[in-house]
């Protein structure tokens, strides 16, 4: 098992936390929201079981809840950043009420829109992204500050007893890029035969 | 000024919203082609001439529907729906094209199939000032984004017309739209 570190902040590593979640991920699909969070899930190892995202900011979480809903057998895990999240948080309304129970949505938090130049996030100002998703009605919404903590999130998203909600305080350092393929039509395709095989491109 | 009696308060509400009457056929043939074309997920925001549509599509228990807080989740909706193999549309009001520009780049991007049936207000004897801005301006917004556009204006033409939006979005992996004309949907002007 990957171990998880802290940063100099005592926040927990970006890449070590993505890592630990996708590690033995016995066929979770993974959706990475763009930008930092997208880079991440590719330097856990990149895999047709990954969609990096690009764009479509403020679309992550709802992306896997149709992808959650088209694949009830299959463990679907949005990762994105805070700034993602921000954008898009009525989603979090509109995937409670489906309750996708194989849906688990993971804010990656370093308060800052890292990609842009760490411009301060709401959440740097005290905005409560895991009130919010309650308020929403995912009853299942955590605060992740420890290794510990990530462990037993982990556990929880494998188990499948979603919709799950977490909102992971991670060291806002920058890390290395490590690029996803950018042409999104391979990334669209591939995860689509990772799941139902060359018949995909018969569809 | 308040309406002095229940029946002025009905021609109000009429002028308000727009809806086609129980006697027009086209809400139920699109239900019907949405049934032919295998469609499992409908995203939506409401608008009153989808009302029967939406009713059918709710009844259905081989569809999701999805109600939406804000238009662009249908298009990140048909994305993830289409990664896991189920068509999906997107049923929503002019007034909400606005709302999806930028998300459309993910359907360009990843060539995923992203059909919508767009109810037009702001077109032909509006009563609100309010729809008339995007209203104007919904088909270019979405041919400036890459949007194959079709439009029906009368009865007949509605399965046709969203019978190639469908099957455009289906077979050459693109978001598509067919607006429905206000003309469609009785827009009631009552002398204004
Ligand atoms: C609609 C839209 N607005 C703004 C941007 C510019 N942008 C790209 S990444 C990003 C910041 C993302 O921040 P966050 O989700 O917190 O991820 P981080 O890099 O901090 O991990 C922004 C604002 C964009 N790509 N799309
Ligand atoms: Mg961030």
């Amino acid at each position: 098992m990957t171990e998880i570190a802290v940063g100099p902040t005592g926040k927990l590593m970006r890449r070590d936390v993505v890592k630990a979640l996708l590690e033995n991920r016995d066929g979770m699909l993974a959706i990475g929201g763009l930008g930092a969070p997208a880079w991440d899930i590719t330097a856990a190892g990149d895999s047709p079981l990954n969609l990096p995202l690009w764009g479509g900011m403020g679309g992550a979480a709802v992306m896997g809840l149709g992808l959650a809903l088209a694949q009830p057998e299959r463990k679907v895990c949005v990762i994105t950043g805070d700034g993602e999240m921000l954008m898009g948080v009525g989603s979090l309304a509109t995937v409670a009420v489906q309750r996708p129970r194989n849906l688990s949505i993971v804010v990656l938090d370093n308060e800052h829109y890292g990609e842009t130049g760490m411009q301060e996030t709401h959440t740097k100002h005290g905005v409560d992204l895991v009130m919010m998703a309650k308020g929403a009605g995912i009853a299942d919404s955590r605060l992740v500050r420890t290794a510990e903590e990530l462990l037993k999130l982990r556990a929880d998203i494998h188990a499948g007893n979603g919709p799950l909600f977490a909102q992971v305080k991670i060291d806002e350092g920058t890390q290395p890029l490590v690029l996803p393929p950018r042409e999104a039509s391979i990334l669209q395709a591939r995860m689509r035969e990772a799941i139902m095989g060359p018949e995909a491109h018969l569809q | 000024m308040f309406p002095a009696n229940a029946q002025e308060d009905d021609m109000q509400r009429e002028q308000l919203e727009s809806a086609p009457t129980a006697a027009e056929a086209w809400p139920d043939q699109i239900y019907d082609l949405l049934k032919q074309h295998g469609v499992r997920q409908v995203g939506l925001v409401p608008d009153a001439g989808h009302a029967r549509l939406i009713k059918r599509c709710l009844a259905d228990n081989d569809m999701k529907v999805v109600s939406l807080t804000t238009e662009e989740e249908g298009v990140a909706l048909a994305f993830g729906a289409w990664l896991g193999g189920e068509k999906s549309v997107l049923l929503m009001q002019s007034s909400g094209v606005g709302n999806i520009i930028n998300m459309l780049s993910v359907a360009i991007a990843h060539r995923t199939p992203c059909p919508i049936i767009v109810t037009m207000r702001g077109d032909f004897g509006e009563f609100n000032p309010f729809q008339v801005p995007m209203g104007n301006a919904t088909q270019a917004c979405l041919e400036a984004m890459g949007t194959l556009v079709k439009r029906a204006d009368r009865p007949e033409d509605v399965a046709d017309t969203v019978n190639a939006t469908l099957r455009l979005a289906f077979n050459t992996y693109r978001p598509t739209a067919t607006l429905l004309g206000q003309r469609l949907l009785g827009a009631k002007t009552f002398g204004k």
